[in-house]
């Protein structure tokens, strides 16, 4: 693993209002590791990921792309760096078809015109190799299922050759052979030197395809461990709070000791 | 159901690579007529009506009035519709724009009139040349349209109520340009000499209309070939030819049969010659550019739009501007028609009239989907039912009520389909 972590977050907070929604969060990426961020439910891993991918400019704290301090104050900040993001709500258009969200916001051109050609070839081909199959790649987005639609939004994500994919409860709406074609998909990102942050509640995905579980709660770090020689139960600890803090505290002191 | 499983299955065992076979599911269109046949039907199911409604309802209207009037599908009569329509029609391509975002502007009608009196003013009080003064009025409506786009998407103003203030606003500026007069005369020449109702391609020639027949349908079938052929060496679907002949055909005949029955009197129109123009235009830049997909996204999902990086705000200052630059456009065309600018310019049904021919031609009003030939079909309707009562000498009362009916219709048709449409999960 590389010294310099492609993405790091040094103490961002951000508040809305009278809410607190992260506190002094500190969070790693290097390429080629998967990093599993769970928490329970308003633990602010939405926030943290919009942070990450400039919808929600932090307040306070540095973030910093391959050891340099950034600034990510737009979506599009994000996207120039190399950040794509999967959000739960998928966020694609309805009216437009498959090709057409898969390239919003980088559409070829040729000859300053779409080359709707190209991209519906590189779209085959990309859904080809990621096994996902659609009915067309010219049918709208409406006429898609839940899981067809989640894979779509992946896919999606990969056009812009990121360096760190965010994917926001990626499994939460599929069965199990999609599923397990996500986690497939990940460990396909990780072999290619991406960075993942995989936001789940889902102990079995976790465990399955992460190397590091950063626990939220309460907007705040509540524990790093890595997903080798940690059981399931101490991280379910630190996600409700019953976590026994001696035991954090050695983890934290011991993976200080290491570095 | 889903999650349970995935959860039960032991960590350290991989699941077993899962040979999946095709989904049953999978939409896949047959070959051959049966398959379009199929296609088709699914289309109608779903709510996926496109122009189908529009036609049909034009060859009712001009059925009916041929019946009452056989005057209705002369020449003269057929010059007369497609002349008077390419006016009110550059407003309905600039609310095509505008309705893409499912937005509305109710304010191009005024605009428009402001646009004449504007360009009376320049051109006749002011002495400045003709074509100057056509750029500064649409400039002027340009900048209109950006005040009205800026107060919609920066400060947050409904678009509803801000082109509602424009619409007062911009109708009052007009009257104040026209103090005094009432009305201003204005200059037979520059743009507005082409504009005028003796103004026709290549001189009332009858090889004009056949030229453009020709443009026509040879851009199309050459268009066509041409993408066929780069989707063939790309390995992607592809139209077969038979397909492409058929399309060309269908708008040879229409194009062919047009030129014929307009040289049968004066020939085509120079102001349907620049609507056509400009349809051709604003379609390129609405399917084929970035500028017009990043329209349709905004128009389909504002959240998604703004997650692609797309400039929502951006995107709707320009979208309103192109509206007001169209008004301004409009409002030039329905000068040309009688060379004054008057206190009654875009007053009346104008508006109406406008946003009527862009949802009668299919551009939905809750946003994302439609294109600016319906601009085009709903002009041709709307000016049927206008000139066919002009011809039958009935009041203006009725013109209002029966246009009234065919607006409900189409709000109604777009509605229903929208309704079909999310029930068969396609919107």
């Amino acid at each position: 693993m590389s010294a310099t972590p492609v993405l790091a977050l040094r103490g961002v907070s951000k508040r809305f209002g009278a809410v607190q929604a992260l506190t002094d969060v500190e969070l790693e990426v290097h390429a080629g590791e998967v990093v599993a961020l769970v928490g329970d439910n308003g633990a602010g891993k939405s926030t943290l990921v919009k942070t990450i991918a400039g919808v929600h400019p932090v307040d306070e704290g540095v973030i910093e792309w391959e050891g340099r301090p950034v600034h990510i104050n737009r979506p599009q900040d994000a996207q120039g760096l190399g950040i794509a993001t999967v959000y739960q709500d998928l966020a694609l258009c309805d009216n437009l078809d498959v090709v057409g969200n898969l390239y919003l916001g980088r559409e070829l051109l040729r000859y300053g015109s779409l080359d709707e050609v190209t991209m519906e070839k590189r779209s085959r081909e990309l859904l080809n190799t990621l096994s996902i199959r659609i009915p067309s790649v010219r049918i709208p987005i409406a006429s898609l299922s839940g899981g067809q639609r989640q894979v779509v939004a992946i896919a999606r994500a990969l056009i812009g050759e990121p360096k760190v994919v965010i994917l926001d409860e990626p499994t939460a709406a599929l069965g199990v052979e999609q599923t397990a074609q996500v986690l497939d998909l990940v460990e396909r990102l990780r072999e290619r030197r991406l960075g993942v942050i995989l936001i789940s509640h889902n102990m079995a995905d976790v465990t399955a395809v992460a190397d590091t579980v950063h626990v939220l709660r309460l907007g705040k770090n509540n524990g790093a461990f890595p997903v080798k020689g940690t059981t399931n139960e101490q991280i379910i600890a630190a996600i409700t709070g019953a976590t026994d803090n001696a035991v954090t505290r050695r983890l934290a002191r011991n993976a200080e000791a290491t570095q | 159901m889903s999650d349970k499983t995935t959860m039960r299955q032991p960590l350290d065992e991989v699941p077993p690579p899962a040979v999946a076979p095709l989904d049953p599911r999978l939409l896949v269109r047959e070959e051959g007529l049966k398959g379009y046949l199929t296609e088709f039907k699914r289309k109608l199911k779903g709510g996926e009506l496109g122009s189908l409604p529009v036609i049909l309802a034009l060859v009712i209207i001009w059925t009916i009035f041929q019946l009452k009037d056989s005057l209705f599908l002369s020449s003269a009569n057929m010059v007369n519709i497609c002349y008077f329509m390419a006016g009110t029609g550059m407003l309905a391509v600039g609310l095509v724009f505008v309705l893409l975002l499912g937005e509305i502007d109710l304010s191009v009608a005024s605009v428009s009139g402001l646009a004449a009196a504007v360009f009376a003013s320049l051109s006749v009080t002011h002495n400045i040349n003709a074509w100057v003064a056509v750029v500064l009025t649409v400039l002027t409506g340009i900048a209109i349209g950006a005040i009205h786009g800026f107060f919609f998407a920066k400060i947050g103003v409904p678009a509803f109520v801000v082109t509602l203030a424009g619409f007062l606003g911009w109708t009052g500026l007009m009257q104040w340009l026209l103090r005094g007069t009432g009305s201003l005369t204005i200059q037979d020449k520059g743009l507005l000499h082409v504009l005028g109702q003796r103004s026709f391609f290549m001189n009332q020639s009858i090889a004009g209309a056949y030229i453009l027949a020709t443009l026509g349908v040879g851009a199309l079938l050459v268009g066509s070939l041409i993408d066929q052929s780069r989707r063939r060496s790309a390995g992607v679907p592809f139209r077969p030819t038979g397909e492409i002949l058929v399309r060309t055909v269908a708008l040879a005949v229409v194009a062919y049969v047009a030129a014929y029955v307009l040289n049968k009197s004066a020939g085509v129109p120079n102001a349907l010659v620049i609507f056509l123009a400009t349809l051709v235009i604003c379609d390129f830049v609405l399917r084929r550019t970035t500028f017009g997909r990043k329209i349709f996204a905004v128009g389909g999902s504002i959240e998604a739009a703004r997650r692609a990086g797309i400039n929502v705000a951006m995107i709707r200052i320009v979208v309103f501007a192109i509206s007001g630059g169209f008004a301004a456009i409009g409002g030039l065309f329905l000068a040309g028609q009688t060379y004054t600018a008057t206190l009654q310019a875009g007053t009346g049904n104008l508006l109406m009239l406008a946003i009527a021919a862009a949802v009668i031609g299919g551009t939905s009003l809750f946003g994302g989907r439609g294109n600016v030939w319906s601009a085009l079909l709903g002009m041709l309707v709307i000016q049927s039912i206008q000139t066919g009562l002009d011809l039958l000498n009935m009041d203006q009362s009725i013109q209002y009520m029966i246009t009234g009916a065919v607006l409900l219709a189409a709000v109604v048709v777009d509605s229903v389909s929208r309704r079909t449409q999310r029930s068969s999960g396609r919107a």
